[in-house]
């Protein structure tokens, strides 16, 4: 008997070798899929050493990445802070493009292999397969391709125009990376042939038709016809399609200064800076799905007798310190846990399905007692981001667990007042403001190109739309400013009105 | 079935070029602010503290960014215990602060400073300077040697025989030579005995008898002629005397502190003598300082004294050169020691007393040092009427021809503290190879 039992386990001890890790691949995926109903991208699992995690890090998680001084100043802080003790290093980090590649620590024990690969292989997966962000606004089958093309291209463009002109203009590009996504509107799908053909064509285009005699021509010839001039400029203005959110893309097709590979350095920065715009709108939908998958499976595993208690309980450990929430005054406190909330959200939805009370039937009748939490869970991940999941399902329940409560902050008070709490009176407030804290299209900063005077001074015009009177870092602001003047070629002015009164908050220009 | 790859094997340092790149960039950044650091009055810091946080500068990454105490913000925080609606918590305290981590965004990495050891921020220091006479004639007649292992030797004292290897090769010699074994002559011996233990011995047997008492006989003549260890085998420890580099070195400190060395110039004085103690520091494991004041009369003292008290009278240099060669007759032979030398004085000088100065240093002084540096101290007023001219106070004079006999004396003047460095990186800055003494 307790022979057949222990033969059924999928590992007995804690070191890792490929055939137990394929295994517990495989059990894995029996759950995951059939179970679950999860639908996943065809997995790669790559192991790797601490010190090469460290290089992921660095490089926003990459595996491909193009060469700039900021990601070795991260190297050196991520390595820093390593060596000294003060974090360890992730378990796992994951990459959504297709097929689904996943890097696994060499170091981690066998139970905690299982552990990441439910997490990262099919958590994380489904995620990058099915949420509506994820499909509407990156491209998995291209985002290889396309880093791989970006790093040589910037390369490539190091070696003809210099290490320090390449850096010039990422430098800036990095500072507007924020501004440098569409928010509302859909970016066109990136196809890496029909980008690499382009670019090259582009510099073939640029090499054929220079000819240094127009470089000695006058500037600003007079303009025969002031009115006609008027029209035109007018008429560009509406080309230009202002005012535009995305500074990045505005500068790449309108500078009037840079030069062909310049404006392609700005649309690759601008690439990875949407492709990555999915991943911070659903953090915590993210983790909490693959933190619920991975908790699924592995209790699945164990029920079947697959893994041992031993391992169950290493898994567990780790889960739980995973999940773990300080409240606001313990010091360990840094933020709400996205682990720990979209975990218990999305077990709060499995057990709304199966056992509702009362309460819940009011505050969500259309799930409430239907048993289908696997369906209401598949539903949600498909088809929220972070702000809408917690608006829509956030439960008073959850928020007694939590005992959250609303602290307003009111710029002109020495107090900060406590709005709400989790009471009958205050979950509506608390959920609500909880959803818009998640909202990072609403927090950050709005930044627009409004104007650009092409015929007179050629001043670029932005306007930040200040959102409940938060304004900018001043210092932070004019150096912004000027990074953004360096890829304009001329001078940049920014002005602040508040979105609510219309009024002029500051004015501020670059000299 | 998922496709598994191991990268454990795959190149290292895949981010080596960017860290190249962010040390490329600190690196300017930190060399500016050292810069500034030695021009303003930090260099004691620079000497005393470890730790010298990174400029962030131009490691900077600006964004638009909130700024963090303006607008109006919500916050949802967990863990209530007592609040209710209404509740006021001031804004300096736990529940503001708990806030304010609650709504920052990616705030921790633009805090990060980057740490370097005092060790790194001296070699951005002394960048490019190289002390004149490096090579050091002591370096080339070694005092000390250490015995060093270095292989095996076929000769050598007894006392060194490496018995193992000695060993090792005997054997191998008696293999391949086939030296009869001392089993078996014995075997062999001892059937001879048995035949001869027998009464009556056969023709046969007698036979036998015979055929091997001459294998034995044979056997052990070989056996003498093939020794058990013979002289080729033998190896001995081989030892390598190593020499050691002179690490020692002794700084004179002469400084003038009579009345018309006032404050700033004694100032002046101190960080220059900072500034060479901070060099010599860097190259050699132990240094000794003398400081020596003089007035008409030159005495040895600590650095408190040389530095903070003040002794009233007139100006005889001559004394304070006496009393170093003393010094160094008594206690810093110049077999063993780098000597380096720095004077700081105003220039002035009892009349005929510089003369005696340039002869003391050319009969003698110069000879044993390994660098000389004389910083005379000047009013700023006087900076444009002596800029660079051979004119000035008799011992600039008395001196010049010191500079033109000697490569390993250098001599300038300072006016104010911003001057020190670019003199001393000019005093210290790599030269051609100078002349050794002979």
């Amino acid at each position: 008997m307790a022979k057949s039992a222990t033969s059924q386990l999928l590992f007995h001890s804690s070191d890792w070798n490929f055939k137990t890790l394929s295994r517990a691949y495989d059990a894995i995926e029996t759950i995951a899929l059939d179970e679950l109903g999860l639908n996943v991208y065809p997995n790669q699992l790559e192991i790797i050493s601490a010190e090469q995690m460290l290089d992921a890090y660095s490089s926003v998680g990459m595996p491909l990445m193009y060469q700039h001084w900021s990601f070795g100043k991260r190297f050196v802080f991520e390595e820093h802070h390593y060596r000294k003790g003060h974090h360890g290093l992730a378990y796992e980090l994951v990459i959504n493009s297709n097929p689904c590649i996943t890097y696994l620590m060499e170091g981690n024990t066998m139970a905690m292999q299982t552990l990441v690969t439910a997490h990262a292989s099919f958590g994380h997966n489904h995620f990058f397969k099915n949420n509506y962000l994820f499909r509407q606004w990156t491209d998995a089958n291209a985002i290889l391709s396309y880093m791989e093309f970006s790093k040589k291209y910037i390369a490539k463009c190091e070696e003809r125009h210099g290490t320090s002109a390449v850096e010039a203009i990422l430098d800036s590009a990095h500072a507007l990376m924020e501004q440098g996504v569409f928010r509302s509107r859909r970016p066109p799908r990136l196809s890496t042939k029909k980008e690499q053909e382009r670019a090259r064509e582009r510099l073939e285009y640029e090499e054929q038709t220079y000819s240094d005699l127009w470089r000695t021509l006058p500037r600003s010839a007079e303009r025969p016809n002031p009115e006609e001039a008027e029209r035109e400029a007018l008429e560009r203005k509406k080309v230009l399609n202002l005012p535009e959110e995305n500074l990045l893309y505005f500068l790449e097709k309108n500078s009037l200064i840079l030069e062909p590979w310049q404006r392609e350095l700005l649309r690759i920065v601008r690439v990875i800076a949407q492709y990555f715009y999915p991943q911070r709108q659903t953090k915590v939908m993210n983790e909490g799905c693959a933190t619920f998958v991975h908790y699924t499976i592995i209790n699945r595993l164990f029920d079947q007798g697959k893994i041992s208690e031993g391992a169950i309980l290493e898994m567990l450990h780790s889960h739980s310190s995973v999940v773990f929430q300080p409240t606001f005054d313990d010091p360990r406190y840094s933020g709400i846990n996205p682990y720990a909330l979209g975990f218990a959200m999305m077990q709060e939805i499995e057990r709304i399905c199966n056992n509702p009370t009362s309460e819940d039937r009011d505050w969500f009748p259309h799930i409430a007692g239907s048993g289908q939490w696997r369906e209401t869970l598949l539903d949600a991940w498909a088809n929220h981001r972070d702000e809408s999941f917690i608006l829509q399902y956030l439960s008073p329940a959850l928020i007694r667990k939590f005992r959250l409560f609303l602290l307003t902050d009111q710029r002109n008070e020495k107090y900060c007042e406590v709005a709400a709490i989790h009471n009958e009176r205050g979950y509506r407030a608390v959920r609500a403001a909880l959803a818009k804290n998640y909202d990072i299209g609403a927090n950050q900063p709005d930044v627009q190109v409004v104007d650009v005077d092409l015929l007179g001074d050629r001043q670029l015009r932005l306007r930040h739309n200040i959102k409940n009177g938060i304004l900018l870092e001043e210092k932070e602001r004019d150096a912004t400013l000027q990074h953004v003047r360096h890829l304009w070629g001329y001078d940049v002015s920014l002005i602040g009105i508040d979105a609510e009164t219309g009024k002029v908050r500051y004015e501020c220009a670059t000299a | 079935m998922p496709n598994f790859i191991d990268r454990r094997l795959n190149p290292k340092d895949k981010s080596l070029g960017n860290r190249r790149r962010f040390l490329k960039r600190a690196r300017e950044e930190l060399k500016r602010t050292i810069k500034e650091h030695v021009k303003t009055d930090r260099i004691a810091d620079v000497d005393a503290g470890h730790k010298v946080p990174m400029p962030v500068g131009g490691s900077n990454e600006p964004t638009f960014r909130p700024a963090r105490d303006s607008g109006d913000r919500e916050y949802v925080l967990p863990g209530n215990r007592e609040y209710t609606p209404g509740d006021r918590i001031e804004k300096q305290g736990g529940g503001g602060g708990g806030a304010g981590s609650g709504a920052g965004t990616g705030k921790d990495e633009d805090d990060f400073q980057f740490l370097l050891s005092r060790e790194e921020v001296l070699d951005l220091f002394f960048e490019d300077l190289e002390l004149p006479d490096m090579i050091k004639l002591s370096l080339k007649e070694a005092v000390a040697f250490k015995p060093r292992r270095a292989g095996f030797a076929t000769s050598g004292s007894p006392t060194n025989i490496n018995v193992g290897r000695t060993m090792r090769n005997s054997y191998g010699r008696r293999i391949a030579l086939h030296r009869p074994g001392r089993k078996a002559v014995e075997a062999l011996a001892e059937e001879i005995a048995q035949l001869e233990a027998e009464m009556s011995l056969d023709t046969s047997k007698r036979q036998r008898l015979q055929a091997l008492r001459e294998e034995l006989d044979g056997l052990e003549r070989r056996r003498r002629r093939i020794p058990y260890v013979d002289p080729v085998d033998i190896r001995f420890n081989r030892f390598e005397r190593q020499p050691l580099p002179n690490a020692n070195a002794v700084m004179f400190c002469l400084m003038d502190v009579s009345s018309s060395m006032g404050e700033r110039e004694k100032d002046l004085a101190k960080r220059f003598f900072v500034l060479l103690h901070l060099f010599l520091k860097r190259r050699y494991d132990r240094i000794d300082m003398v400081f020596i004041r003089h007035t008409d009369e030159a005495g040895e003292v600590d650095e408190d004294t040389f530095f903070y008290s003040t002794q009233s009278g007139g100006t005889v240099v001559s004394t304070a050169l006496e009393e170093m060669l003393n010094i160094i007759r008594e206690r810093y032979p110049a077999k063993e020691w780098n000597i380096y030398a720095a004077q700081a004085s105003d220039g002035d000088n009892i009349p005929r007393d510089s003369e005696r100065c340039a002869a003391i240093l050319n009969g003698a002084l110069m000879r044993l040092c390994q660098y000389y540096a004389y910083v005379e101290i000047i009013d700023e007023r006087e900076t444009e009427i002596f800029g660079s001219t051979d004119n000035g106070t008799s011992l600039w004079r008395a001196y010049r021809t010191v500079d033109d006999k000697w490569p390993n004396f250098q001599m300038t003047r300072i006016a104010r503290p911003s001057d020190i460095y670019p003199v001393f990186r000019k005093l210290f800055a790599r030269q051609p190879t100078m002349q050794f003494r002979s």
